[in-house]
């Protein structure tokens, strides 16, 4: 728009940028000397883990750092201006006009007292850029080249009463009205279903391209940044491991730390056909106090030893499968059998053994261990309850079990806080096995982790799934995931089982329309293909 | 990089792991960063507890025994003079520390077993136990303490005993609302549905799941919780339905010498006397609430640590 295409010169340019963030009263390096520099119109990619320092480094690069952290050392240069020598003031400035940010959860990031036309001005309109009823009209403008359903009206909304992805969307708008020359985008469709991250990242990537504008894409998802970025940089622990244009780190990726981030989805187990059912469920219908069903009719046969993933989008019923299973929700229809035993429908009324024989993992293992209890309260509680130890048998089985999920005595007096993401998802599988269950569901275990860690997860899981015969309900809505481990699949959409059956069958076409969807809109490594899936898509209206 | 991904182990990610402190050590530490108001707080709250505590070591006299001259002045006998029975006036003082202070915290302790237990029960349960309990609630908040207390100790007898009872579900009321509040939100975190799902009794689930979660909005509640009873019991002790003689206790003593105030003009100390124990209740009041504002400054997250 405003930008000449031809003009390439560069933008912003960070030197040996370094970061502290205090902690347990001493500083700590986040970013050990990173360079960056980035062109005008053009899209860096910066990938890495959690915990490599991505989101302070996007944040740097708008001369920010976050409370509790420093800067001590290098440059950062915008238009030749260093950003680490200006004073808050002058940086603010610059802050809603030549820079713009786009936070992770546009959820939080709204505020729901105010109507979304007026939050999306709301900077344009403080920093004096145009008057208000103009930028409303642009506002507008940029509802629809973001393919927001009725561009016109949805600004007089209040954030609740739009979906996750049409937030997001307004988002960016909001990002874009102040025509700023680098945009920052933190993670902006990870809180986002396939279908839904489809259409956001067509929109972002349109919308950059169009206005020629410079952007930061952080995300740990590298098929997203394949199809994003021009430019690909990968961050470890504070320091830039490898950095290339995407093609040829897609191609021919140097380090090993790269390319074992490209060999994570390689895991495949066999599937196994087995007849002997452990869990059943039957016409299950199922609501939330008097609302509206949210499972209808769902029946799921869980095969004794078996993997029977659950995939849908949420919102498909897929966790509340889990908790009619477990007794949390009784059904209001329909019936559980475990073991060709008929399961009490109410929690409260299973024998104690009944609910040892099924355990459950959940997403979030920060939500899902007390915080105060240590990881021997936590792996030995089960022991203590169902199989009455103590004393010395107690702490020897719990280390025992902290073995198995290959962690050892070293951890016992830890609280949750002072373990990793994945540690603490291994802790929770301990607690789960500790009661000695034939029955395991995962609810979205690895979502919450970084790649590298989602496999160590993964192996685990199957490696006890061999020798101890478990059989697993794994509930998720990443297909690699379903892919790598899964005997069975169900499909489930909008509270209905739209496909059930093996996994080779289901992965097979042909295909009911909605799994069609759903395993087209899952990112591949290819560049191409958000390209490709588009126009595959418009071809179908 | 030095690090090869090849070997993956789970125990090499990096956690943040913090030194093992004993709960000393991590005392000593919090206490070196007090602020002055803290340490102002903290050193009232000792040199009360100590006199409570040491009452009869420290008080010259008796707390009831009665001398010959009553409204005796300030003298070396007797060092805040006598009251209109001839008692010791700074006995009194020392001796009401230990009344007034022992029936306070004896009576918030039964305030948040009855309100923290319910509200925490009210919490998990949810449904019609919550409701009626709420309710039940809203309705004894509905009446003003002062009299409804006052009224039921009318109708009680005012001994100590019916004194702590009465206080003590009266104030519960206000526990009952905070800790349910506070339980609510840590009821619904999974790792209570966890403990459910694992077959837990409500007592497990009250006691380790929730209670050690919700524990320093309660400490602080406990310290202003201590301030309103004690306020409350000098309150009706003035009124004459508190603590009896010849038990010594602040807000009697208030009561006892407040005619002196109108002999200011002749004789400034006489007038001062019953300025004392208002000003011990005040100061007590001061001391806690300092103390509860630097607890609920260190455990409420909205600090900044970097000022």
């Amino acid at each position: 728009m405003s930008t000449n295409n031809t003009d390439s010169s560069i933008l912003l340019e960070m030197k040996n940028v370094s970061i502290e963030g205090y902690s347990d009263e001493s500083w700590h390096p986040i970013i050990n000397q990173v360079d960056l520099s980035i062109r005008r119109g053009e899209v860096l990619g910066l990938i890495g883990e959690s915990g490599a320092g991505k989101s302070t480094l996007g944040l740097a690069a708008m001369g920010f750092v976050r409370s509790g952290c420093r800067f001590t050392g290098g440059s950062v240069l915008f238009n030749g201006k260093d950003l680490t020598k200006m004073n808050e003031r002058e940086k603010q400035k610059l802050w809603g006009t030549k820079f713009s940010y786009v936070a992770q959860s546009a959820a939080a990031a709204f505020n729901p007292a105010h109507r979304l036309i007026n939050q999306t001005i709301e900077a344009s309109v403080s920093h004096g850029i145009g008057k208000q009823d103009q930028l409303q009209r642009e506002a507008i403008k940029l509802y629809r080249e973001m393919q927001l359903p009725n561009p016109e009206e949805i600004g007089d909304r209040y954030p609740h009463q739009v979906s996750g992805g049409q937030l997001q969307r307004t988002m960016t708008a909001m990002a874009m009205t102040s025509k700023p020359d680098l945009i920052i985008f933190d993670e902006p469709t990870t809180a986002l279903d396939v279908t839904t991250q489809v259409n956001v990242l067509a929109t972002i990537r349109n919308i950059v391209k169009e206005h020629n504008t410079a952007a930061i894409y952080i995300t740990h998802d590298l098929a997203v940044v394949a199809q994003m970025a021009d430019r690909i940089q990968v961050l470890r622990y504070g320091d830039t491991i490898e950095e290339s244009e995407t093609n040829n780190m897609l191609k021919t990726p140097k380090e090993d730390y790269t390319k074992s981030l490209w060999a994570v989805r390689s895991i495949k187990k066999k599937e196994k056909k087995t007849t002997d059912s452990i869990l059943s469920i039957e016409n299950v219908d199922a609501s939330y106090g008097s609302g509206p069903k949210v499972l209808q009719n769902v029946s799921i046969n869980v095969p004794k030893g078996g993997t029977v993933a659950i995939v849908g989008e949420s919102g498909s019923g897929k966790s509340t499968t889990a908790r009619v299973i477990t007794g949390l929700l009784p059904p209001q229809k329909g019936r559980i059998f475990f073991e060709g035993k008929k399961l009490e429908a109410n929690l409260d009324e299973r024998s104690k053994e009944n609910l040892r024989r099924i355990q459950m993992i959940y997403q979030s293992p920060d939500t899902s261990m007390n915080p105060r209890h240590t990881v021997k309260d936590i792996v030995g509680r089960p022991l203590e309850f169902y199989h009455n130890m103590k004393g010395n048998e107690y702490s020897k089985r719990v280390i025992e079990l902290l073995n198995l999920i290959e962690l050892d005595e070293s951890f016992i007096d830890r609280l949750p806080s002072e373990l990793s993401g994945g540690q603490k998802q291994r802790i929770c599988i301990a607690r789960a096995l500790a009661a000695e269950p034939e029955l395991i569901i995962c609810d979205e275990v690895t979502s919450a982790l970084d790649q590298i860690v989602q496999e160590g997860i993964l192996k685990l899981l199957l490696r006890l799934q061999s020798e101890f015969n478990i059989s697993y309900i794994f509930i998720t809505h990443d297909i690699a995931t379903v892919k790598a481990i899964s005997d069975e699949v169900v499909v489930m959409h909008n509270g209905y089982v739209v496909e059930q059956g093996m996994k080779s069958k289901i992965f097979s076409p042909p295909h009911p329309d909605y799994t069609k969807l759903l395993l087209s809109s899952v990112p591949e490594m290819d560049p191409k293909w958000l390209t490709k899936i588009l126009s595959s898509q418009k071809s179908k209206y | 990089m030095s690090k090869l991904d090849n070997q993956y182990s789970a125990k090499d990610e990096v956690a943040t792991v913090f030194i093992r402190r004993t709960f000393f050590q991590r005392a000593l530490i919090t206490l070196k960063k007090a602020p002055f108001t803290a340490w102002l707080g903290m050193t009232i709250v000792c040199v009360y507890i100590f006199v409570a505590v040491f009452a009869p070591f420290i008080a010259p006299y008796g707390e009831a025994q009665i001398f010959k001259d009553p409204y005796a002045p300030w003298d070396e006998i007797h060092v805040f003079g006598t009251d209109r029975l001839g008692r010791d006036i700074l006995s009194r003082l020392i001796y009401g520390a230990r009344n007034t202070m022992g029936i306070a915290i004896l009576t918030t302790l039964l305030a948040f077993i009855i309100g923290g237990g319910l509200g925490l029960l009210a919490a998990i349960l949810r449904g019609w136990v919550d409701q009626f309990l709420a309710r039940f609630v809203d309705i004894l908040m509905a009446i003003p303490s002062l009299i409804f207390a006052l009224m039921l100790l009318s109708i009680f007898g005012s001994t100590a005993f019916n004194l702590i009872i009465i206080i003590a579900v009266l104030d519960s009321t206000r526990v009952f609302r905070l800790s349910r509040a506070v339980g609510m939100n840590v009821a619904v975190m999974e790792y209570v549905e966890a403990a459910r799902l694992r077959g837990e009794k409500i007592s497990w689930i009250m006691g380790r799941e929730i209670l050690p979660n919700i524990l320093p909005p309660l400490v602080a509640e406990f310290g202003l919780r201590f301030c309103y009873v004690f306020l409350m019991i000098a309150s009706l002790s003035f009124l004459g339905v508190g603590i009896q003689p010849p038990t010594a206790d602040w807000g009697s003593m208030v009561r006892e010498t407040g005619e002196l105030i109108q002999y200011a003009q002749y004789d400034i100390t006489a007038a001062m006397t019953p300025i004392l124990p208002a000003a011990a209740i005040g100061i007590l009041t001061i001391g806690v609430n300092f103390v509860v504002d630097w607890f609920l400054y260190l455990t409420s997250g909205l600090k900044d640590e970097h000022k």
